[in-house]
């Protein structure tokens, strides 16, 4: 990097510092505490708080709801570097994202590399504005780690497909307003060669959704039915038959959402959080050497971790990472998280039990646990990931 | 600053890699050991070493070095984990360069540093006493005595003890065992009256003696730093050294990982490459996914070092740490995976378990580092 370019860094840093502190409301500086204070976007969303509102706002009208995408389809035109920055100093003060969105972590690159320039003008701009909340048309009840095996059918009808079939595991369909699917468009083709990736509205006739119970407590998750939907032929993305390459570019991006879901650094050491229950000794030590030495363990690999996600980054930038990387980082990134949880409740301990109390938050800690476990299913479970790294970037026969 | 190597140190790995691999291969290691080599490692190849600039590369150009920072260092270190490669470079280079430059006065510096540059000079820290790397439980004792001081103890896993020109020994001034205040470093020659060095053969081939002190005589100039005021001193060396051994375990644990891959390829049982089976796939992704975060959290440590040597501590405690699991990590699947291959002294994956286990102790280990982090972050 030049100097001058430096410079220009040192001023966008100072100049975003100045912004950020004038701007972000302190409320929106530290992590959500319930999916409920999470905002999602979407045309019948509303805002949890005024501050959560402010701070959405403010940050959509720089672009920075999504900071590096093109500035023509509403995002920030950001550098890599000057992304970098960015997060780095919304990181120093604690700031979460403005907008959550599967939009943004999924169908949006996808779309900026796959899609053509009317889709790209119709879709992005109102993603990045949060007026169209997303949700993802993968799984199904017989297609789950081997996706590719996928049935739903999409039957040409001259402009038109005519979608019918099921999808599982859909998060938030119950909300979202449209949905990225992948449908079989040719039913004699071999299983990764008839695939497409559409596009349509969740309100078509012919959708219908169910949300499913999970051991949490909670429905993230739903069952979508498609009976006789009708989706325009244009608003398959990329060509007719090779949406697996586009879904296989999307999970990338999956992947490396959910590997950096875990709250890393965020908030106070989890041995301080663990000392509140457990206790410490006269030294200051956690009152548990066995639980002591787990937290710090956990730590140390937490670190190691976010330090391994910022390399990925920069070797994307210096165009030197393997493009199956992300399912390495994955597979670690959910171990670790259901790790950090096997610690929260054990440092817990009967206080992490209660389920419906007031003073639990509703169970908060063990309903997040049992969340966890999920992290390791979907996307692509962990044995489908180590499958991938040894076959993709070792290049072990047979795999 | 980006957590890739930039063109320079890509440059500087090609060279480091091409005349180790050449020169310093794995059999270069079997050799010395094989001819219980009086010097343990090529004194002729340490001197086109120094010739290339590695041997000063930490040290600044006004004394001849290369000025280069950490993360140059880590480059050269990985490079010798591959080959395992004995070499001064460690503990004169890194270590003893660093504490001379850093605690150093004009007069110190323009003694050693152009002969360390040079090649001429082998220096080496004396810290570890017990079985135990523990630097505040230092108790090598050294009392005031007219206008210099006389020391007394012992000390263990002093790495090229028995070859150095110079040791810089951390011993206690004031106060007792455990206390961080009274710990002062001496520069002691180690043909000084009193010095007794007895060399250890180590389980990985590799330089170490035991040294004991009886009343050697220093005088004041002999104090690197300040009088009892060495412990912050000792904390950035050690750091250093730290640093360069993860590097060194980052490179080994590629080269035995490499290594392990290409034989689950080749090898066949049961009319297949064993490399099909899935239980050993799923090892080889989760033992390469280790390696990788591991390769990253050491960057990051180099970089923190060459940022500020006083603030880099919890991450150079997060990388030797994370370098001791995964070293240890790799060798026991390196050996397991080679099967009885593994087990014979014949096949090199062996020196790579041993020095691994050398590497884990030197500085402290994983535990240790572990221990640190817990209580840098208050629990």
């Amino acid at each position: 990097m030049s100097e001058s370019e430096n410079a220009d860094l040192e001023t966008f840093r100072v100049e975003t510092r100045a912004w950020l502190e004038a701007n972000c409301p302190p409320e929106m500086r530290k992590p959500a505490t319930s999916d409920a204070d999470v905002f999602w976007g979407g045309r019948n969303t509303k805002f949890a708080s005024e501050p959560q509102r402010i701070w959405f706002e403010r940050m959509r009208d720089k672009g920075w709801t999504v900071p590096d995408w093109p500035k023509e389809y509403g995002g920030g035109g950001l550098s890599a570097a000057e992304h970098k920055v960015l997060r780095a100093e919304m990181a120093k003060i604690g700031a979460r994202p403005p907008l959550s969105s599967f939009g943004i972590w999924m169908l949006g690159p996808a779309l900026l590399k796959y899609g053509n320039e009317a889709q790209k003008k119709e879709h992005l701009p109102k993603i990045a504005a949060g007026l169209i909340r997303w949700c993802q048309g993968y799984s199904e009840p017989n297609a789950g780690s081997d996706l590719a095996s996928l049935q739903t059918r999409a039957e040409s009808d001259g402009d038109d497909f005519v979608i019918t079939g099921s999808k599982i595991w859909t998060s938030y369909a119950n909300y979202a307003d449209w949905i990225f699917c992948l449908v079989r468009t040719d039913s004699a083709a071999k299983k990764h060669d008839g695939i497409s990736f559409i596009l349509f509205d969740m309100t078509s006739k012919g959708v219908t959704t169910k949300p499913i119970l999970l051991i949490s407590g909670y429905s993230p998750f739903c069952e979508t039915f498609f009976d006789g939907v009708r989706v325009p032929k244009s608003h398959v993305v990329g060509t007719v038959n090779r949406g697996w390459d586009v879904a296989k570019y999307l999970l990338q991006h999956e992947r490396a959402m959910i590997s950096g879901m875990g709250e890393r650094g965020v908030g106070r050491p989890l041995g301080q959080i663990a000392a509140d229950s457990v206790g410490s000794d006269a030294q200051g030590k956690l009152d548990d050497a066995m639980l002591r030495g787990k937290i710090a363990s956990f730590d140390v690999d937490e670190a190691a971790l976010a330090a391994c996600a910022e390399r990925a980054v920069d070797l994307a930038k210096a165009g030197q990472a393997h493009p199956a990387f992300s399912s390495a980082m994955k597979y670690y990134g959910t171990e670790l998280n259901k790790r950090r949880y096997e610690i929260l409740m054990s440092a817990g301990g009967v206080d992490a039990l209660e389920w419906e109390s007031e003073r639990s938050r509703q169970g908060a800690r063990p309903r997040a646990w049992l969340r966890t476990k999920a992290n390791s299913i979907e996307g692509g479970t962990t044995e489908v990931m180590l499958g991938i790294v040894a076959k993709r970037i070792l290049d072990l026969p047979g795999a | 600053m980006a957590l890739v190597l930039t063109e320079e140190q890509s440059m500087l790995r090609d060279s480091a890699r091409g005349l180790i691999s050449d020169k310093a291969p794995v059999s270069h290691l079997r050799g010395l050991r094989d001819a219980k080599d009086p010097t343990g490692f090529s004194k002729e190849f340490w001197h086109s070493f120094a010739e290339m600039g590695f041997a000063g590369l930490l040290v600044p150009e006004e004394f001849g070095g290369s000025g280069l920072g950490f993360m140059e260092a880590g480059v050269v270190m990985e490079e010798i984990g591959r080959t395992l490669m004995p070499s001064p470079f460690l503990a004169t280079s890194v270590v003893a360069a660093s504490a001379l430059n850093r605690g150093g006065n004009a007069a110190q510096k323009s003694e050693y540093l152009p002969k360390i540059s040079n090649g001429s000079l082998l220096a080496t820290l004396a810290i570890d006493e017990g079985a135990k790397h523990r630097p505040l439980q230092t108790s090598l004792q050294a009392v005031r005595a007219g206008n210099g001081f006389k020391l007394s103890g012992a000390k263990a896993l002093v790495v090229d003890g028995h070859v150095a020109d110079l040791f810089i020994v951390a011993a206690r001034t004031a106060g007792s065992a455990g206390e961080r205040d009274g710990l002062t470093l001496f520069l002691v020659n180690p043909t000084a009256k009193g010095v007794a060095i007895e060399r250890t053969i180590m389980v990985d081939a590799h330089n170490a003696a035991r040294i004991e002190l009886a009343n050697v005589e220093v005088n004041a100039d002999s104090v690197l730093g300040e009088v009892d005021q060495g412990a912050a001193l000792l904390d950035g060396v050690l750091d250093i050294g730290r640093g360069a051994v993860a590097s060194e375990m980052v490179g080994l644990s590629e080269e035995v990982f490499n290594r392990t891959v290409e034989y689950l390829k080749n090898r066949k049982q049961f009319g297949k490459l064993i490399g099909e089976f899935q239980a050993l796939q799923h090892r080889a992704a989760e033992l390469y996914v280790d390696i990788e975060i591991t390769r990253a959290a050491v960057m990051k440590a180099l970089q923190a070092l060459d940022a500020d040597v006083a603030k880099a501590a919890s991450s150079v405690a997060v990388a030797k740490a994370r370098a001791g699991t995964t070293a240890t990590r790799a060798v026991q699947e390196g050996v397991q995976m080679h099967g009885g291959m593994g087990m014979t002294d014949q096949f090199d994956i062996g020196f790579f378990m041993k020095r691994a286990r050398v590497c884990e102790e030197l500085f402290g280990d994983a535990n240790y580092h572990t221990e640190q982090l817990a209580r840098a972050r208050g629990y």
